[in-house]
């Protein structure tokens, strides 16, 4: 049955450099959940001790209450799915899902069944004489998430699975998997780069730098309240001001920079004089109204980007950053010119200012 | 063929034809052609070659068939061929797995060194060296009885065992680099997935690792059998009236016998019996001619 994960306190570090500093997670049965972090953040690491192929350098791993040290890939209730899945190309398609089954003992007549049943789990019910190299990408992935599933593991972990496939398939996998992991109750654990990934499947996401782990939530709050300057540039496309606190009350910090004085939220508790950054998402910068008093640049526009459904209006750059804003695409034509003179705004509660740190570029 | 010609134009193109004729003709097909025409023919003094009686015959392969020591020899050698094979196996197959593996980028060079500088060595001298090692107050005997493990020295000289180990020594290299080869290209993935799965070290070599690198052992076996039957300074040396290897009575066929003819036959019939008990191995075990070509 689907189990807690724990992380106590874990630490993994390979001589000098520490791959995973202090995570302090517990992941409730029958989640999904992801972590996201730029290669080389400790996601894989992480997975890896979960997995058994690493044993952490300090802290505890506890699966259903049982704490895994010293307990091998081999003796825990985990299934890794590979990043390039990893299935076994001299076996059928019925062999590679029953590998885990055969390893178990599972008489054959028993093993069929299963095999049967996971093939229709996963949509390819035909497949089982076929040979692993016969089948497509999204097929393949199919058949390395019925392995994994048939050993009836209590956490499914997840290694940038998708990244291998095309772009319409991918999102269609996403679906997919997600579906997948209601009907089975399995707590998914998913290792990816892709915000898009993440904020889609996930019940929560971790992000993670540096082997730090910088927020813990759901996708709304990783995106919406970033918890961190990472957090805030490295999911979704973002604005980007810096400067010095010039006030802050009332939950809201103001800071000072070259295109004016700028209003934001306040979590961290900055205070008047600490440098700061400001953070707007470009989908909450609007074109001003008459009405608007804080927040108001005036520029001009640079480029445009069409992206299909919407529009990227990026205007003169601001601390060598272009600023960028969306228009939606309502069918009236291109309202922005290039050249012309541009007054956005953006409203206070849309914006968060968060201290720099050096882990964003 | 035109591949070939287009792109070393006719002249390189000749020559290398024209090396490859002469390199199958004249050291392959000549040679064998030459051993089949003695090996059918009688044994005569020069004075009555190409007389009266200088007629094809199969004598000289009947000669084999009712010598029940040279009979009995022949079998001895093909088992004992087969079991250094085994061995030879058993012994580099570890080594091999390590080297592809687990060992560390830093360490691979180390090892492979270590493996090969013995065989920069002559294998006549590396063979002198066992003679030595296994020797009745050599250096292994007085080592087991130091240890306790047994009260008296252990004549190996002359048993098929120092002829077994002796080969196995010899012919280790060519056994673990087609091996290593063939293990090394197996993704890790899969073995780390195989565990993930449940499975222990045994079940991951019985069902992933061995069947990847079939063809490596189906070439390092093959080159290694053939050796070890055609191999004539190992129980020569090491080897005594109890442990004679075939190679050695065709030896005395030729050079103390004088009976090219004779001699011939025997060589023929060790290598056609070979190739079909190669043959048959590979068909036992599933593997084909074009997985040994890769």
């Amino acid at each position: 049955m689907s189990q807690d994960i724990e992380l106590d306190h874990v630490t993994m570090r390979f001589g000098a450099l520490t791959a995973v500093s202090d995570v302090n997670l517990t992941i409730p049965a029958g989640e999904f959940f992801s972590f996201l972090g730029p290669s080389g953040c400790g996601k894989t690491t992480i997975l890896r001790m979960v997995s058994g192929f690493m044993e952490p350098t300090s802290g505890a791993i506890r699966i259903g209450g049982k704490d895994m040290a010293g307990i091998g890939p081999n003796k825990r209730p985990t299934a890794l799915i590979f990043q390039n899945l990893a299935l076994f190309p001299l076996m059928t398609v019925a062999e590679n899902i029953g590998f885990g089954l055969e390893v178990r003992g599972v008489a054959s007549t028993d093993r069929r069944k299963r095999v049967k049943q996971l093939l229709e789990l996963v949509a390819l019910p035909d497949t089982a004489d076929k040979k692993v190299t016969e089948l497509s990408g999204g097929q393949r992935q199919r058949i390395a998430i019925a392995r994994a599933l048939a050993v009836e593991p209590a956490v499914l972990l997840l290694d940038e699975p998708l990244s291998a496939l095309d772009l319409k398939l991918r999102q269609h996998m996403r679906s997919e998997l997600r579906d997948i992991q209601k009907r089975t109750g399995v707590t998914f654990i998913y290792i990816t780069h892709d915000q898009g990934e993440a904020l889609t499947m996930s019940d929560r996401i971790g992000v993670m730098s540096r082997g730090v782990l910088q927020q813990v939530g759901d996708g709304r709050a990783v995106y919406d309240d970033p918890a961190s300057a990472f957090v805030a540039s490295f999911v979704g496309e973002t604005n980007r001001f810096t400067g010095r606190v010039i006030a802050a009350t009332g939950g809201r910090a103001a800071i000072d920079t070259p295109a004016g004085k700028m209003i934001g939220r306040n979590p961290r508790d900055l205070r008047e004089g600490d440098q700061a950054i400001l953070f707007v998402r470009p989908e909450r910068v609007r074109a001003a109204d008459g009405a608007a008093e804080n927040n108001v640049i005036d520029s001009r526009v640079s480029h445009q980007e069409f992206e299909g459904a919407f529009v990227n209006i990026f205007l003169e750059p601001v601390q060598g950053r272009p600023i960028v804003f969306q228009t939606a695409n309502a069918g009236n034509g291109p309202g922005w010119e290039e050249g012309a003179a541009a007054r956005v705004s953006f409203r206070p509660e849309d914006a968060v200012v968060l201290p720099p740190s050096d882990d964003i570029e | 063929m035109s591949e070939v010609l287009r792109r070393y134009g006719p002249v390189l193109t000749a020559v290398i034809v024209a090396l490859c004729a002469f390199w199958v003709v004249m050291l392959v097909v000549l040679p064998q052609l030459l051993m089949i025409d003695f090996s059918l023919r009688p044994s005569l003094p020069p004075s009555r070659v190409g007389g009266p009686d200088d007629v094809y015959t199969v004598q000289n392969y009947v000669t084999l068939w009712n010598n029940t020591i040279h009979r009995s020899i022949f079998l001895q050698t093909i088992w004992a061929s087969a079991l250094v094979t085994a061995l030879t196996f058993a012994v580099c197959y570890p080594v091999a797995y390590f080297m592809a593996q687990v060992a560390k980028p830093k360490t691979l060079p180390l090892m492979i060194l270590l493996l090969v500088i013995p065989f920069w060595i002559n294998e006549l001298l590396r063979t002198f060296a066992w003679y030595i090692i296994l020797a009745f107050n050599g250096p292994l005997n007085q080592a087991l009885v130091g240890l306790g493990l047994i009260d008296q020295p252990i004549r190996f000289l002359g048993s098929p065992a120092g002829v077994i180990v002796g080969m196995v020594y010899v012919y280790i290299l060519f056994m673990v680099f087609p091996l290593y080869n063939a293990i090394e290209s197996l993704d890790r993935n899969q073995i780390e997935a195989a565990r993930d799965l449940g499975s222990g070290w045994l079940r991951i070599h019985r069902r992933i690792v061995i069947p990847h690198a079939k063809p490596g052992i189906a070439v390092g076996c093959i080159m290694t059998f053939m050796l070890a039957a055609g191999s004539y300074a190992v129980p020569a040396l090491l080897g005594g009236p109890s442990s004679r290897w075939f190679t050695e009575i065709i030896y005395n066929w030729f050079f103390e016998g004088g009976n090219w003819n004779q001699g011939a036959a025997y060589a023929f019939i060790l290598l056609v019996l070979c190739v079909g008990f190669i043959l048959g191995m590979m068909r036992l075990f599933k593997v084909g001619l074009t997985d040994v070509a890769k």
